[in-house]
């Protein structure tokens, strides 16, 4: 009765999938002694998803296993976004999992399951699809969070994650079968279909409310947040950048495409809470990390407040909100991975240090490396010409555009306070007297990454074109009907 | 004219501080002697590249000249545009001119000169594409980009205890300002679609929607002035930061908030600048008298210079929002020659402050003796300051002055108190550095200025007496563009007040 699925769109994840298992029965067969070389052929096997991401470029918006799987401009650039950041956050790991005893070959197998995950819920239509990528993803993290497992903190940060995450899924389940009880159809496209009169029926609001609730425990918004200083802090540090890149990226874009697409409707219903989230996540992500002094600890709710002002692209609920959130995503990502290599090169004597106080005077200890550091601050900050202001000026647009001029004044304020802690950050690196040097040299590929991200940051103004480009196409994929009278 | 003279100019110094960053390296010593030179002489070709922008300038007309034009964000339609008029074009000097005598005055800088350099170069490219800017967001960029190497030139090379709280209040002060701006830049972007300036000077913004547009403006660029009660991160800045820095931060920085009145609140917002009219004079005249009295209790040197740089920072706000012809000339020309009076005044503090790391007033007395060159250089600075015909100060004053009692006697005759007090601070300034009896014994060791110092000094001297006793030729360059502006701005009051007429009927 039914036709064989069409693959081609589901061709990366496929890959994908084949690839884990291959290097999983790599990683049995040759025990731990391997691990280096799994961990460069996972890094293979994303780019090679990568590849096959921009080479099977459907025309438009493709949708396969009876509507369950989509691919559009919107899902390839979060793909990519999402493959991107675990590619860099496995290279940044090499050296770390050596040092740190943790060299086992489930490491690199287990930010591939997880990147499955998020390709499949970055590609899902469907509220089950969701589901299933979402758990896949979510129990690789939980693993690698707790991946160290014979330190008290990792395995703590693991657990606390697990635990949390457990409930926040659950609240998804209820929230997704509240939906589905008022409007009889799990699928998006149904529940983009489904028409009602007046007021939407009370159980598909309460839904909502669930699904939004569990969705921003997954980016870590306000007043969801709870678990993110403590596994960012006790997670090993190359797991909390890839924790602070790839799926938030995910998580973000199931957030706007579940917001968007099946529950546009509702958008009434669901801005208000976006709003309130994102108030609160920018504020609290600003006051709360002036008292840290763990720089994990502070780059947890650093990465809080911005979600915070991503999400008031989404707020906006336009094509520019969402172009907005985009490209907020993919500048915060390069800021992201760049801080935290900079972090792993917090090494003294072969030990890593994680307060702030160690960073005092790095500027005459090493200089490049403060360098590269004080520009991912300013542009964390939101000061121009770095990438980070051209990020807010467009989620700040889109809020103006949408006239939500409190919303706009409150994030800006909020951005002036963070900068505060930023700017901590560049005065003990430039003002401070120096402590102990760190351990050089720098490792080669960690080199490249903060030169590759530090110059991305510093020089995205002289050319923007390209990712603004691929970030309108995007936006408008979410946005059939508005992109259709606009070409007319 | 084929050349992007513009962006000559402005990049110049970026690809000095590029070449310095990647180039210059090696032993210690040799690293800041090259860094050093490096800095000077992309300064210096910086300085004559823009003496071509002052000898082509046509000042018959108001547009803009020197045009270039190039898609940026094309998307959204901002572009980088940039242009000269004759109001922007003599600020563009300012910043080429102090540039280098800033980078010659800091030669006996010593820790971390690289890093110094690069920071003024880039430092002086924001300052040039800020007043070349002929697209908001572009303006914009430059004009918080500013804050980057500031931040770091006070709080690295800075002097005082405080040098930290000085730099983080600056920052943060003028990023809370900035970024009111920054909406106020979005709501106008999607009222009008573009951010190009020329088309917004001539854009009717709706009324209502104008009260807001130049509060949120109002707030950032009365920060940058800065106006009462905005003004307490200029003192603690000053005295903090290192001598260039306060030399750039009175000569420029300041500047660009009466730049930014300039170019947008007052021709884009001209209703709303009426209605706010009052709220200006009365900061201002607060300000001037205020902080006039407050620099007489001044035991600090920077300090004092700093609080007379908030006094006369108000006879400019005075002077643009009285938008007569006079008063708006008086004010650009107090602009420019405060710039130049006030960055010399801080080189003053400089030179005794390299010979004997004080600022404090007491320390010092009976200078003339021993010093009487550096006696004669402070004595040309400080009657500029005070505004004696014949120095540049005088004009800008007095064309201030006659323009405010042209709108409002009573503002007038407040700001003219000003005046006599700044007589009072800075002649009582002079007389206890300079004069008296030289009894203190370190006092006697310390040695007349430099021929490095009389370089810096020089072109300052020239230029405080040449705009002192020949005015034309700078108010010719800006008449033209002064008139456009008023004569704008009047046309869009009338209309508007046609516009109401017709409703109130």
């Amino acid at each position: 009765m039914t036709a064989f699925p069409d693959l081609i769109p589901a061709l990366p994840e496929i890959f994908l999938a084949c690839a884990a298992m291959a290097l999983l029965l790599i990683g049995v067969f040759r025990g731990d002694g391997a691990t280096g070389l799994v961990c460069w052929l996972a890094v293979a096997a994303l780019a090679a998803t990568a590849v096959l991401l921009v080479a099977v470029v459907p025309e438009g918006r493709v949708e396969t296993f009876e509507g369950q799987f989509v691919l559009d401009d919107f899902a390839i650039f979060m793909k990519l976004l999402a493959v991107l950041g675990t590619a860099v956050a496995l290279v940044m790991s090499l050296g770390f999992i050596e040092r740190e005893q943790m060299a086992r070959f489930e490491y690199p197998v287990l930010f591939l399951f997880a990147t499955l995950g998020m390709l499949m819920m970055i590609s899902a239509n469907d509220l089950i699809s969701l589901y299933l990528g979402l758990e896949l993803q979510s129990l690789s993290l939980y693993v690698i969070a707790a991946f160290r497992r014979d330190a008290l903190r990792s395995s703590e940060a693991g657990l606390k994650y697990f635990v949390l995450g457990a409930v926040s899924s659950g609240m998804l389940l209820y929230g997704a079968s509240m939906i589905y009880g008022f409007s009889g159809t799990t699928s998006f496209d149904g529940l983009a279909d489904v028409a009602f009169t007046g007021a939407p029926p009370i159980g598909l609001v309460v839904g909502l409310v669930f699904v939004c609730a569990a969705l921003a425990f997954k980016i870590s918004a306000v007043p969801f947040h709870m678990w993110t200083p403590d596994v960012y802090e006790g997670a090993p540090t190359p797991v909390t950048a890839f924790f602070a890149a790839a799926p938030k990226v995910a998580a973000m874009a199931l957030f706007v495409r579940v917001l968007v697409e099946p529950l546009g409707d509702l958008v009434a219903q669901w801005q208000q809470i976006i709003i309130v989230t994102s108030v609160l996540s920018m504020a609290l992500g600003a006051f709360a990390a002036i008292a840290q002094r763990n720089i994990k600890r502070l780059m947890a709710y650093s990465s809080i407040g911005h979600v915070g002002f991503a999400l008031v692209g989404l707020a906006a609920g336009s094509e520019d909100g969402v172009r907005g959130v985009l490209v907020y995503m993919a500048i915060y990502v390069a800021m992201s991975l760049g801080t935290f290599a900079t972090i792993l090169c917090m090494r003294v004597n072969g030990r890593m240090v994680e307060s702030l106080d160690d960073l005092a005077g790095l500027s005459r200890t090493n200089p490049m490396l403060a360098f590269g550091m004080a520009i991912f601050m300013f542009s964390m900050a939101g000061i121009p010409p770095l990438a980070g202001f051209f990020a807010k000026l467009y989620v700040f647009m889109a809020a103006i555009q949408a006239q939500l001029y409190t919303l706009a004044v409150l994030g800006v304020v909020s951005s002036v306070v963070a900068a505060f802690y930023y700017l901590r950050i560049v005065k003990l690196m430039y003002f401070d007297e120096p402590t102990e040097a760190f351990d050089r040299p720098i490792e080669r590929s960690m080199s490249t990454i903060l030169v590759a991200t530090g110059l991305f940051t510093a020089l995205f103004f002289a050319y923007p074109g390209p990712l603004l480009d691929a970030a309108s196409a995007a936006a408008s994929a979410v946005f059939p009907e508005a992109a259709a009278p606009a070409t007319q | 004219m084929t050349w992007p003279l513009l962006s000559l100019v402005t990049f110049v110094p970026l690809a000095g501080a590029a070449i310095i960053f990647l180039i210059v390296r090696g032993p210690a010593e040799e690293t800041a002697t090259n860094a050093r030179w490096m800095a000077l002489w992309a300064s210096l070709l910086t300085f004559v590249l823009s003496l071509f922008v002052w000898f082509n300038f046509d000042s018959s007309t108001p547009d803009f000249q020197f045009e270039e034009h190039m898609d940026w964000f094309p998307h959204l339609g901002i572009a980088y545009h940039v242009g000269v008029d004759g109001i922007s074009m003599l600020f563009v000097l300012l910043c080429t001119l102090l540039t280098p005598l800033c980078i010659l005055a800091s030669w006996k800088i010593a820790d971390r000169v690289k890093e110094y350099m690069i920071a003024f170069l880039i430092l002086e490219t924001m300052m040039i594409g800020m007043f070349c800017a002929l697209d908001f967001v572009l303006f914009y960029v430059f004009f918080e980009g500013v804050l980057i190497p500031m931040f770091i030139i006070i709080g690295v090379w800075g002097s005082g205890s405080r040098r930290v709280y000085a730099a983080f209040k600056f920052f943060l002060f003028t990023l809370l300002g900035s970024v009111l701006m920054l909406l106020a830049l979005l709501a106008i972007y999607l009222e009008v679609g573009t951010t190009d300036i020329p088309t917004l000077l001539i854009y009717h913004f709706p009324a209502g929607m104008q009260t807001w547009l130049w509060l949120a403006m109002f707030a950032s660029f009365a920060v940058k002035v800065p106006m009462w009660p905005v003004h307490t991160w200029l003192p603690d800045a000053h005295v903090e930061a290192p001598t260039a820095g306060s030399v750039i931060l009175a000569g420029v920085l300041l500047k660009m908030g009466g730049y930014g009145f300039l170019r947008f609140s007052i021709p884009m917002l001209p209703e709303a600048t009426a209605e706010f009219t009052p709220l200006i004079y009365t900061l201002s005249v607060v300000a001037i008298i205020y902080t006039s009295l407050v620099a007489m209790a001044q035991e600090d040197m920077k300090k004092l210079i700093a609080y007379s740089s908030v006094a006369h920072m108000g006879f400019v706000t005075i002077g643009m929002f009285t938008l007569t012809t006079q008063g708006v000339q008086g004010s650009i020309y107090q602009m420019l020659s405060h710039g130049i009076v006030s960055g010399a005044l801080f080189l003053c503090v400089g030179v005794v402050y390299d010979r004997l790391h004080t600022r404090e007033i007491a320390r010092f007395g009976g200078l003339v003796n021993n010093m009487p060159r550096y006696a004669l250089v402070f004595m040309i600075f400080m009657l500029a300051s005070v505004g004696l015909p014949g120095t540049s100060g005088f004009v800008g004053e007095f064309l201030s002055l006659l323009g405010a009692f042209l709108a409002n006697t009573w503002v007038a005759a407040l700001a003219a108190i000003g005046v006599i007090l700044g007589a009072v601070y800075m002649l009582s300034l002079y007389r206890r550095v300079i004069f008296g009896k030289l009894v203190k014994e370190d006092l006697k060791l310390l040695k007349d200025l430099s021929a490095r110092e009389i370089a810096v000094f020089a072109p300052l001297i020239a230029m405080v007496l040449w705009m002192g006793i020949y005015p034309g030729s700078f108010i010719e360059v800006m008449e033209v563009s002064v008139d456009h502006l008023i004569q704008n701005y009047q046309v869009a009051l009338e209309q508007a007040g046609h516009a109401t007429t017709i409703a109130s009927r």
